[in-house]
């Protein structure tokens, strides 16, 4: 066993509004995931078991947009305990699918869809307009997409853990 | 075209050029092989210089020139891509995006869109000013084409070419500053606009997905404008 391995880069994923598109996308990733296991350690996300974010994060991956109170309590505690904050995908860069309701407003779009009976217990409460990531907290890195590719995921996690800015513009855009 | 023209002599980017007077910057700068991003300019339709992507800097001109709109002069030197152009191009984009509805991943146009490409290309990855988020109508009532206002940007093309290609003048603007619209006839619904030929000329030419065929899904609209410049010229040759 190699005991002098460097310390591996602490990775969080976070899923506010969206569809899980994203992170299905970085599950996409397939057989080069053994290969990033090398070098980091998944710490948070609904892919693991740790109910409260750490202390101390090195890349939280965040897809989807702040739609509710909780998504923007979420979101300012992942970025005070984040080092790099990436906006993964469409939702998260530009408030994408759930921002269509921004138009009407929450309280017709509840009205719509559960006639009287909205819910207004333990379920968070809905935001007025739902914000892309980088209005409510600043984000380091964006990665537009619906969902971006495993490829561009996978690139974009090796160009950080590198310790480089990566520039996806040419393989991933808004939609794609 | 019978009149021998005068030749310009002048400076793209470091490079010595020479044009026929009646050409613009843009012009020159497309046969020399240079990009300028351009919204509102299609081959075929009158110059309008509205989304003003492709300004320019010109030495000892104080403001920046949309390059579609501006002749080429005698000494001229014009520089297309500088970091302020850049930043200024990007944030002409973010305005657009955030001054309407566009959302490209449930556009029928996804894929085939002018605005989305330039975003691309220019490397504009997110909006920093807020999304305004208005309420604007879809009209449907016409038998074969749609109008999603959500996804118009101004750039009058479909106005132009009903005007100056189809000559039914169905399109029109309505409004001011950020309530400006297209409208169709006295602003009424498409399906009742007498004037209009269900020619389609509009839905071809428009670079988003604000002017649609019917039955077509996410990414399915692909626009084909290539028609225009071959009708002006065999239309340039009757008269």
């Amino acid at each position: 066993m190699n005991t002098s391995a460097k310390k591996k880069v602490s990775v969080a994923t976070v899923w506010l509004d969206g569809c899980s598109g994203c992170h299905m996308s970085l599950l996409d990733i397939d057989e080069r995931l053994l290969e990033l296991a090398a070098s980091i350690e998944i710490v948070y996300g609904p892919f693991v078991d740790t109910k409260v974010f750490p202390e101390q994060v090195d890349l939280t991956l965040v897809e989807g947009s702040v739609s509710s109170e909780d998504d923007l309590a979420k979101i300012k505690k992942v970025r005070e305990h984040t080092r790099v904050l990436v906006a993964m995908g469409d939702c998260a860069v530009t408030g994408n699918v759930p921002s269509l309701r921004n138009p009407f407003g929450t309280d017709k779009i509840l009205r719509h869809i559960y006639l009287p009976n909205a819910p207004t217990e333990i379920v968070p409460r809905l935001l007025p307009s739902v914000l892309p990531v980088h209005q409510v907290v600043p984000v380091d890195i964006y990665l537009p997409g619906c969902p971006p590719s495993a490829d561009v995921l996978y690139t974009a996690l090796v160009e950080l853990l590198a310790g480089r800015t990566p520039d996806m513009k040419d393989v991933t855009r808004f939609g794609k | 075209m019978s009149v021998a023209e005068r030749v310009k002599t002048l400076v793209i980017d470091g490079q010595n050029v020479s044009a026929r007077e009646s050409q613009t910057i843009l012009e020159v700068a497309q046969e020399e092989g240079i990009f300028l991003p351009t919204l509102c300019r299609l081959e075929g339709l009158s110059e309008v210089g509205a989304c003003r992507l492709c300004l320019v800097e010109v030495k000892g001109i104080n403001k920046l020139l949309p390059a579609c709109v501006t002749r080429v002069e005698e000494g001229m030197e014009v520089q297309t891509h500088s970091e302020r152009l850049d930043r200024y191009r990007r944030t002409l984009l973010e305005l657009l995006f955030a001054e309407g509805n566009h959302i490209c991943s449930v556009c029928v146009a996804n894929g085939h869109c002018e605005l989305q490409t330039l975003a691309q290309r220019l490397g504009m990855d997110h909006v920093r000013v807020p999304y305004r988020s208005p309420r604007r109508k879809v009209d449907a009532s016409h038998a074969r084409f749609t109008f999603d206002a959500n996804r118009c940007i101004l750039c009058t093309r479909c106005v132009r070419v009903c005007d100056e290609i189809e000559g039914a003048h169905t399109w029109d603007i309505m409004g001011r500053g950020v309530e400006s619209r297209v409208i169709t006839d006295l602003n009424e619904p498409w399906g009742n606009a007498a004037s209009c030929t269900s020619c389609g000329k509009c839905v071809q030419v428009c670079p988003t997905g604000a002017l649609v065929e019917k039955g077509k899904a996410v990414a399915e609209s692909v626009k084909h404008p290539d028609f225009l410049p071959y009708l002006k010229r065999t239309r340039g040759q009757q008269s």
